[in-house]
């Protein structure tokens, strides 16, 4: 097991340097003067540029500069955006928690619906419910979520007034955010009209992000399950006459599960891509939106420096599921 | 067994099971399963619609779609009492829009054709050189692609339009650079899984070198699990394209590129609810169309791993 | 579904009460963030409203409602007899914001004046470039480093300003948002503090507001001054929730997470007036949306080619598009027919674009560039919209339009730059309801490079706007610019669109909003019922 970590993180390492060669690269690529963009300046004078050629080091040759980068980004700094006049690693600070939250309960909303909709679909296979729950899986699928997200918003925001129209939580709460995450947050004040407007604040934004993964899951699911539930051992566990739920939960269900940890693991990526389109329909404040906004003010410092931040934690979000599969898969336990 | 390298990945398109293909006996039992399939045979009916409006929407598209109607801004369906003329109704400056999408079908169909085959020759290219040298090509080129799919797809295709500037080539060229890494890995496992086989050895033996090995022997028999990828990656690529032109950075005004359209309808939401409804829905069909086609391919391409 | 929303209801107002019981709160939702809160170096109408409006006073102070100007931090003031000094006389008993980050020391005095407007022109003031690259934009654009030599403190209660030459607007000029006066106290502890840069994070001024929190892109909130020397506002809690997705704002208004919003969809104003809980209070805006020719670069360097240009458009018909039914007036003169000095006389280039096309073709023009951005402006709801417009009635008559799109703040900035050619989509709203405020800034030699996007540099029209701004006579300020709108007439350095209505959608429960000319977003007048 201690072998299987470590070799995981042995992978992570030439990842993360081509992760940082790449936002290295992307700034030297963009159509704008790389200097002014990672200093977050416009329209410098020439005295405050020849200090940031020297502070950036482009007068040195190219390597230089890669361990002048990778020495900055240990430091913890990340460059400054033009918009907002901050440090880059204080403005993501501050938006991540956002995503964070919502990429949340996006995941809780596609598992808590998508396996028990795998399941019903894998036990009562070939008959309408099944085809019906998978086909609805597969538009779901198929959806383009950003025009999924503003029909919603018309329906049950502006016709029926059930969901609140944008924004985190109602505009009378007002704390200072400990963690960022309102959910969390509102608690840790004990407000609990907070929390409850937080929530559903969250309710449209989690079911737009979470459309795609649940169907993902739920399909995944269903292949997982009458994958296992063809086994020998689940056929025994009939033969000996037990009720066909306990066969399922008890057996079927939790070698199903494995691979379907798995691909709830791969989503990430998805949630994070998802966050991006959500974020903005729902003018939700979190990095997806930042990063789509950094782009068409030119603000280059946050795109190279979001691009590596996401980056990293979606690697780091991998490496934990990897671990998480590599511990509850017995088959790997074993080695 | 499990591919130690994917589960490293975060993919925004599902992977086709790398399982060794076994040649199906003829097109005839490959059709049988398919069209057993309700979903799939619905899928193919509403795709060849969508694919001869795209081709013939230059003539058979009762308006240009260019045109700006001075007396008929924003107009509701003519079955919903708006302008006869404009069966769905118009654009805020005036264009017709059953026209505009027609001609975004052209737009849409182009656009997922054209990243398929991107994607395909590089990932192709990749997978081939990399499973069959193995040793420290191999290791490079899987690494590259790893890096490629640390990120998460949609952000770094709009990383790289960054920096090769809003449109419509830049998008696409960006989205093909996302979707190579699966197609890579694909052939490779198959590549890897073929190489040992006797009828490989055989060939090689008969003196035939590593080209003709790779392009000619190998590849056509990995060829089921890539056409079911690429089929899933097509209706993926119209996906991410129309998101690119949501958000502005794909194809730009006028096109009629039906996410662009949707970007431009969005203040409309709540005065002309059918300039939002239609291009949405278009994309929904015809993604929804190519999935169920990719389904039925991939049950009938191989019965065993058939799940219904 | 009746008792589920019963319930989402019953927990909204519990969660409304629980956040503020009896204190009357507005929710303003505005379209874009504050780049920060010192009105000296900002330029969006979003700025000053998040900012000049709330936080600070000015030494004079627009009437609600009008352009005439009225004492503010001043109480009277006089002119030389040559034109040449200005006299502030200021008032007593003023007190700055005490907030968690300042307690003030002393009372507004002349200090704070000559400071706020020293850090403006003198290079050697700690403040004069204490945001990195960011200016102070408005006092250039206003070109008041030719018109004003120093400003002096006569005495504690007494200021001075010195011109170079007579120049009318200027007390209308000092009522400008740019004009804000700060507290030199707080200055000083910043600097010694070696925070400058907090002058514009954690704001303190006179205002009727002060600054509590700012939550960057999400909400601004203030709290009403106690002390403020107009008497205690109405409002205790003012927020700004931040919404730039214009049909975002509007269903937050038709929700109630709004009381009060800007810039509604123009497509929206028909059912929003026929909403039953709602008013739609509007104003014909003091504003112009145009397209500024680059005058020194071919093809548009010709004003034959700009005069065929202006004639292919159909102009009612984009207008129509563009606003929807009456929310705007087409334009033929730069300045709004509200304004005085109008020239009704003056007759705009027709819709002939057969015409057009000749001139066009035997000037060779097949190609050009037409610029557009993305921001909602009161001026154009859409520049992409304006543009694909525009673009196809020159394809009608042969030119081939490239559209150039870009984001705001990047557009203004290459816009201004030589060499930028084509035709540039732009506007303006008012800042004071004179003239010059319109004509020098927008087409004044002196502002190539900032405001004058078309590059133009005519004699005659430079010597009717610099008579109209020494004169003092209204009679020949007014023939001076009507002047000025006949030359500019004649050369078309610019295709002029619209004047549009300016548009404010509020509850009914909030009291007392009064428009504003200049579209500013004002609270300090407005009550909320109960």
């Amino acid at each position: 097991m201690l072998q299987f970590l470590l070799r995981r993180l042995a992978l992570i390492v030439p990842t993360l340097i081509g992760i940082t060669i790449c936002t290295f690269g992307f700034v030297r690529l963009i159509p704008v003067d790389p200097i002014l963009a990672m200093a977050g300046e416009r329209g410098v004078t020439a005295k405050r540029y020849a200090e940031l050629v020297i502070k950036y080091g482009f007068d040195r040759p190219i390597w230089d500069q890669y361990f002048i980068y990778l020495g900055q980004l240990l430091r913890g700094d990340f460059g400054h955006s033009i918009v907002s006049h901050r440090a880059v690693v204080l403005d993501f600070v501050t938006l991540f928690p956002a995503t964070l939250e919502l990429s949340f309960f996006a995941l809780i909303f596609a598992i808590v619906i998508g396996i028990p909709v795998g399941i019903i679909a894998a036990v009562r296979r070939g008959t309408w419910l099944d085809q019906g729950l998978m086909g609805t899986a597969l538009v779901g699928y198929s959806m383009p979520i950003f025009w999924w997200g503003l029909l919603l918003i018309i329906f049950f925001s502006t016709t029926l007034g059930w969901t609140p129209v944008s924004g985190r939580i109602a505009l009378n709460f007002f704390f200072k955010p400990v963690t960022g995450i309102m959910t969390i947050d509102s608690l840790i004040y004990g407000n609990w009209p907070a929390f409850f407007s937080a929530l559903r604040h969250l309710i449209l934004p989690s079911i737009v992000l979470g459309t795609i993964p649940l169907a993902v899951i739920a399909r995944q699911t269903r292949s997982a399950m009458l994958e296992v539930m063809g086994e020998d051992y689940v056929r025994t566990a009939r033969a000996k006459g037990l009720k066909e739920s306990r066969v399922v939960s008890l057996h079927a269900l939790r070698n199903a599960l494995i691979p379907v940890v798995t691909t709830i693991g791969l989503q990430v990526g998805v949630l994070m891509g998802g966050a991006i389109l959500t974020e903005t329909i729902f003018s939700w404040p979190g990095v997806g939106r930042w990063m789509v906004e950094s782009i068409f003010k030119r603000d280059y410092s946050v795109v190279q420096s979001g691009l590596l931040l996401i980056a990293v934690i979606v690697m780091v979000i991998n490496l934990f599921v990897d671990i998480l599969y590599g511990a509850i898969n017995p088959r790997i336990r074993a080695n | 067994m499990t591919d130690t390298n994917a589960t490293t990945i975060a993919p925004t398109v599902p992977i086709a099971p790398i399982e060794p293909f076994r040649r199906a006996s003829g097109l005839g039992e490959f059709w049988y399963y398919f069209t057993r399939n309700k979903g799939a045979v619905l899928g193919l009916v509403v795709f060849t619609i969508t694919v001869l409006i795209a081709i013939l929407a230059p003539w058979i598209a009762p308006h240009p779609p260019e045109l700006q109607y001075k007396d008929a801004f924003l107009k509701p369906p003519s079955w919903l009492g708006g302008d006869p003329r404009f069966f769905l109704g118009t654009d805020p400056i005036g264009r017709d829009i059953l026209s505009r999408l027609m001609h975004g079908a052209r737009y849409s169909l182009v656009i997922g054709a054209v990243i398929v085959t991107m994607s395909l020759a590089f990932g192709i290219a990749f997978g081939l050189l990399a499973g069959y040298f193995r040793g420290w090509v191999d290791v490079a080129i899987m690494r590259l692609m790893d890096l490629i799919l640390a990120f998460p797809g949609l952000l770094l295709a709009l990383v790289l339009v960054a920096i090769l500037g809003p449109g419509l080539e830049n998008a696409m060229l960006a989205i093909a650079v996302v979707f190579q890494p699966h197609f890579a890995r694909l052939v490779r496992g198959a590549v890897l899984a073929e190489k040992t086989r006797e009828y490989v050895t055989s060939a090689r033996l008969a003196g035939a070198g590593p080209i003709h090995l790779m392009i000619r022997t190998i590849l056509p028999n990995c060829l089921a699990p890539l056409i079911v990828q690429a089929t899933l990656s097509f209706s993926a690529a119209i996906l991410e394209a129309a998101a690119l032109g949501f958000l502005g950075l794909g194809a730009q005004p006028p096109t009629p590129e039906w996410g662009t359209m949707l970007a431009t309808a969005r203040e409309f939401i709540t005065r002309a609810p059918w300039v939002v409804t239609s291009p949405g829905l278009c994309i929904l069909i015809t993604v929804l169309a190519i999935n169920l086609i990719g389904d039925g391919l991939r049950d009938a391409l191989d019965p065993k791993l058939k799940r219904s | 579904m009746k008792l589920m929303k019963t319930v989402l209801t019953a927990s909204a107002i519990v969660a409304m009460m629980a956040g503020s019981a009896y204190a009357k709160q507005l929710i303003y939702c505005s379209e874009a963030s504050p780049t920060h809160f010192d009105p000296g170096m900002s330029t969006g109408g979003n700025d000053f409203d998040a900012s000049a409006r709330t936080i600070f006073n000015r030494l004079v102070e627009f009437e609600h409602g009008g352009t005439a100007v009225e004492p503010g931090l001043a109480e009277t003031w006089e002119t030389s007899a040559d034109g040449l000094e200005l006299t502030f006389h200021l008032r007593k008993g003023v007190k700055f914001h005490t907030t968690s980050y300042f307690t003030p020391t002393r009372d507004f005095n002349a200090d704070d004046v000559v400071f706020s407007f020293e850090r403006q022109y003198k290079e050697d003031n700690p403040y004069h470039a204490y945001l990195g690259e960011l200016q102070y934009d408005y006092y250039g654009a206003m070109a008041m480093p030719a018109f004003i030599k120093e400003v002096v403190k006569v005495d504690d209660y007494t200021v001075k300003f010195v011109l170079t030459q007579p120049n009318a607007p200027m007390v209308a000029n000092l009522a400008m948002d740019f004009a804000s006066i700060e507290s030199k106290e707080y200055a000083d502890a910043l600097v010694a503090a070696g925070t400058p840069q907090n002058l514009s994070t954690a704001p303190i001024g006179t205002g009727p507001f002060q600054f509590v929190d700012y939550q960057t892109d999400a909400t601004i909130r203030y709290q009403a001054f106690a002390d403020y020397w107009k008497g205690k506002v109405a409002i205790d809690d003012l927020i700004f929730a931040i919404t730039p997705d214009t049909t975002a704002r509007t269903q937050r208004l038709l929700a109630g997470e709004c009381d009060i919003m800007s810039y509604p969809n123009a497509q929206d104003i028909a059912s929003l007036k026929a909403n039953p809980d709602l008013l739609v209070l509007d104003q014909p805006g003091l504003n112009i949306g145009y397209m500024a020719y680059d005058t020194t670069k071919a093809p548009t360097d010709k004003a034959e080619v700009r005069h065929a240009l202006n004639m292919a458009i159909n102009k009612p018909a984009l207008v129509e598009a563009l606003f929807g039914t009456g929310n705007a007036v087409p334009a033929k003169n730069l300045i709004p027919p509200t304004m005085w000095s109008y020239d009704d006389a003056i007759v705009d280039d027709p819709y002939d674009p057969a015409k057009a096309k000749e001139i066009l073709a035997a000037n060779g023009v097949t190609e050009i560039d037409l610029w557009a951005s993305d921001r909602v402006r009161s001026y154009n709801p859409s520049f992409a919209r304006s543009a694909e417009i525009i673009q196809q009635d020159w394809a009608a008559v042969g030119v081939k339009a490239n559209i150039v799109q870009m984001e705001w703040n990047q557009y203004r900035v290459d816009g201004a730059k030589a060499g930028r050619g084509g035709a540039f989509q732009i506007g303006w709203g008012g800042d004071n309801g004179d003239p010059d405020n319109f004509f020098a800034v927008l087409f004044g030699a002196a502002a190539i490079g900032t405001q004058n996007y078309a590059m133009w540099n005519n004699p005659d029209f430079e010597a009717a706007i610099k008579a109209g701004v020494i004169e003092t006579d209204p009679v020949k300020r007014t023939a001076a610019y009507v002047k000025a709108q006949e030359v500019m007439n004649a050369e078309a350095p610019a295709f002029l669109m619209a004047h549009s209505t300016i548009y404010v959608p509020m509850n009914k429960k909030v009291l007392g909003y009064t428009m504003d000319p200049l579209a500013m977003h004002r609270f300090d007048n407005v009550d909320v019922a109960e």
